[in-house]
């Protein structure tokens, strides 16, 4: 007897009864398809924290001044201004494994514009900030290195800010805005950038030289009340360059180069990549637990099968006995039921697929993520639940063909 | 009695089958059949009576080879089948055999035609020829224009000329039938004799079990059983069944 003809009797029987093959075939639906949905998730939200962590620049180490101290209580970023504009200059110049370094001083401050106004994240900084950080302008120029060290009062501004003074896609290149009632050109408007991992507005920000910054922002102080952003010279050189920055930082600031120096850094270097990494890891750890748990649901669903085909076998003894008595060999009847059952799970597989990439592209759609779905999870959960049908549909199946034809003949 | 391959279609020597009492004393037996020995030759017509319990639906079902004896041997057309394995008994149960039962063992909500298919199915027969083959065993027992027709759209005697058409449909040498007229009243019931005497005289063995003598009159060899024994083995001539007014 052929594969084919069995497949098609097994089908039969299935279709007889629509309602309670599909009952039977819920749970593994519900299986596959939170496997499916899982796994896009969790690879759309690493893909997500991964982009997120690319747009705020690769290989970079962020340096922010304020002690910290053993017995817990870190002050926040940049609460103190303990790195200052020389260790800045410094850092520039005498770390080998800094390709590029750039202040950033922050304040919020409000823009008026015609009738409109907007308080944002007010910024100064140097050109190189844009080479780390890859940001790209939409229109105009970032201001140059002349502009920034002599205090020219240009600005660029991110495209939240344009949106509010000027309205969505405006172009407000050449025009005047005044910031904290001083009179700045906008001489460029950023790319959109769109979020930090930690839901900061890349958009809303205005962004200033950093000369212009302390003489007009900070009221003349040069104090440094906010990062310095280092770009390491390769990926691998963020390690070497964080070691080499803490022991240069800890000399200038007077505190032993040698880490047994038991007073702590008054400063804090902060490695986006390896930030970037943990929240990866941490997301993959959470869907993987969702993953297992979807998976102990596919389970369920075989138990699920292997109830029903009990059941079935049960009510269609006469029916078995009949196929013995025409001549069905044992092995016939272990097939029959084994393919219904393996039937079962692997359309109910097939509609957990539709279903979880549906829900899958429903949230990815919301949540603004990308669809991921991997082939290789597609291929191993279909696998995994034609065994699970294999599996539970074996003892019913043995069962079925181990029936005595007159015994079965005679049953009701 | 000959040890050697024995002449006549269906040979029992010496064939016992005992029963433990379900939940019973294990050493107390039902004995349901006490050293049978019957040779059955090829194109007989044979009817099997005896009161209810005498053992005539142990016997059918050795001679069917649904079931094993628990002692004595049993040879087919020359082929001792009290040592076959269950796929072999499945196979000769194909090919040699036909079965009819009381309650016809019709598929629901499957049609005539798939019904009757079902042997062939288990022969590895091809679908064309199938369709071919139960086809025209339907025509032979009167249900040509009744294929598509589903069980619980047909009388009973008309569900049983289909299991006759499933039980020829292979073109077996012995057809089987435990009291096939059980279940219909008596013009149908002739019917069904007229068409199993049909079947008898294109050469196929006929063995039945009945208890009514006047189904009894049809055979041309009437056995009764008590208590497990074949009491009385007498050949009489057949009377011939006419066929009624079609359904
Ligand atoms: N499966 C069984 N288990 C125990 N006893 C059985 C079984 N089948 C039949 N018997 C016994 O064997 C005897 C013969 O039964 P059976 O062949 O069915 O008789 P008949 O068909 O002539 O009415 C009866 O006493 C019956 O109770
Ligand atoms: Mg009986």
């Amino acid at each position: 007897m052929t594969l084919f003809l069995t497949l098609r009797i097994a089908a039969r029987a299935l279709l007889l009864n629509k309602t309670r093959s599909f009952l039977t075939m819920l749970g593994i639906i519900i299986g596959v398809g939170s496997v499916i949905a899982m796994a896009a998730i969790g690879a759309g939200a690493r893909e997500q924290v991964r982009a997120s962590f690319a747009t705020m620049g690769a290989n970079l180490l962020i340096i922010t001044g304020g002690s910290s101290s053993r017995s817990g209580g870190r002050g926040g970023w940049g609460s103190q201004a303990t790195v200052t504009w020389d260790d800045f200059k410094t850092i520039q110049t005498d770390v080998p494994s800094v390709r590029l370094a750039a202040p950033l001083l922050r304040s919020n401050g409000t823009l008026v514009a015609d009738e409109q106004n907007w308080t944002t994240s007010v910024q100064g900084t140097t050109p190189d900030y844009f080479d780390l950080r890859s940001w790209a302008l939409s229109s105009g120029t970032r201001f140059d290195a002349a502009e920034a060290a002599g205090g020219a009062k240009v600005v660029v501004l991110g495209q939240t800010v344009v949106g509010k003074l000027w309205g969505e896609g405006a172009d407000p290149v050449g025009r005047s805005v005044r910031i904290s009632n001083i009179p700045f050109e906008v001489i460029g408007v950023l790319a959109k950038l769109g979020q930090s991992p930690y839901g900061t507005d890349y958009d809303d920000c205005a962004m200033m030289p950093v000369t212009t910054f302390m003489a007009k922002i900070q009221g003349g102080s040069n104090a440094l009340n906010g990062w310095v952003i280092v770009g390491a010279s390769s990926s691998d050189g963020t390690g070497v360059a964080q070691r080499q920055l803490t022991s240069l930082l800890r000399d200038r600031h007077h505190l032993d180069a040698d880490p047994t120096d038991p007073r702590p850094d008054d400063f804090q270097i902060r490695n986006l990549t390896e930030m970037a990494s943990a929240e990866a890891e941490g997301t993959s750890t959470i869907t993987n637990l969702l993953a297992a748990i979807a998976g102990v649901s596919m389970m369920v669903g075989g138990i699920g099968i292997m109830n029903i085909m009990l059941v079935s076998v049960s009510e269609r003894t006469r029916e078995i006995g009949l196929r013995l008595a025409v001549g069905a060999t044992p092995a016939n009847i272990l097939w029959q039921f084994l393919v219904e059952a393996l039937l079962l799970a692997s359309v109910g597989g097939f509609v957990g697929i539709g279903l979880g990439v549906g829900a899958a592209s429903r949230l990815a759609h919301a949540y603004g993520w990308p669809l991921l779905i991997d082939p290789d999870v597609v291929v191993g959960v279909v696998c995994f639940s034609a065994v699970v049908g294999v599996i539970f549909g074996l003892y019913p199946a043995r069962h079925a063909s181990q029936l005595d034809p007159i015994e079965a003949l005679r049953s009701e | 009695m000959s040890t050697s391959e024995p002449n006549g279609l269906l040979v029992l020597e010496d064939v016992s089958r005992t029963y433990r009492v379900p939940g019973g004393d294990p050493t107390v037996q039902v004995h349901a059949l006490r050293n049978v020995s019957l040779r059955i030759d090829a194109g007989e017509f044979v009817a099997i009576m005896g009161a209810s319990g005498s053992g005539k639906s142990t016997l059918m079902n050795v001679l069917g080879c649904l079931d094993r004896p628990s002692g004595g041997r049993y040879w087919i057309d020359g082929t001792d089948v009290s040592s076959l394995n269950k796929a072999a008994l499945a196979a000769v149960r194909n090919q040699t055999l036909g079965f009819v039962f009381q309650s016809f063992h019709l598929l629901a909500r499957t049609s005539a035609v798939e019904n009757v298919e079902l042997p062939l199915i288990y022969g590895g027969v091809p679908a064309r020829e199938r369709r071919a083959r139960a086809t025209e065993a339907l025509r032979r027992v009167g249900l040509g224009d009744r294929l598509d027709h589903h069980p619980n759209q047909m009388s009973g005697g008309q569900q049983q000329r289909v299991a006759i058409a499933r039980a020829i449909v292979s073109n077996p040498r012995v057809i089987l039938a435990d009291e096939p007229t059980g279940n219909l009243d008596t013009t149908t019931s002739l019917g069904v004799m007229a068409l199993l005497q049909e079947l008898g005289r294109t050469g196929i063995t006929v063995v039945l079990v009945t208890h009514e003598p006047d189904i009894a009159e049809y055979a041309g060899r009437v056995l009764i059983m008590r208590d497990g024994m074949v009491r009385s083995d007498l050949r009489q001539t057949q009377k011939l069944a006419e066929a009624p007014a079609p359904e």
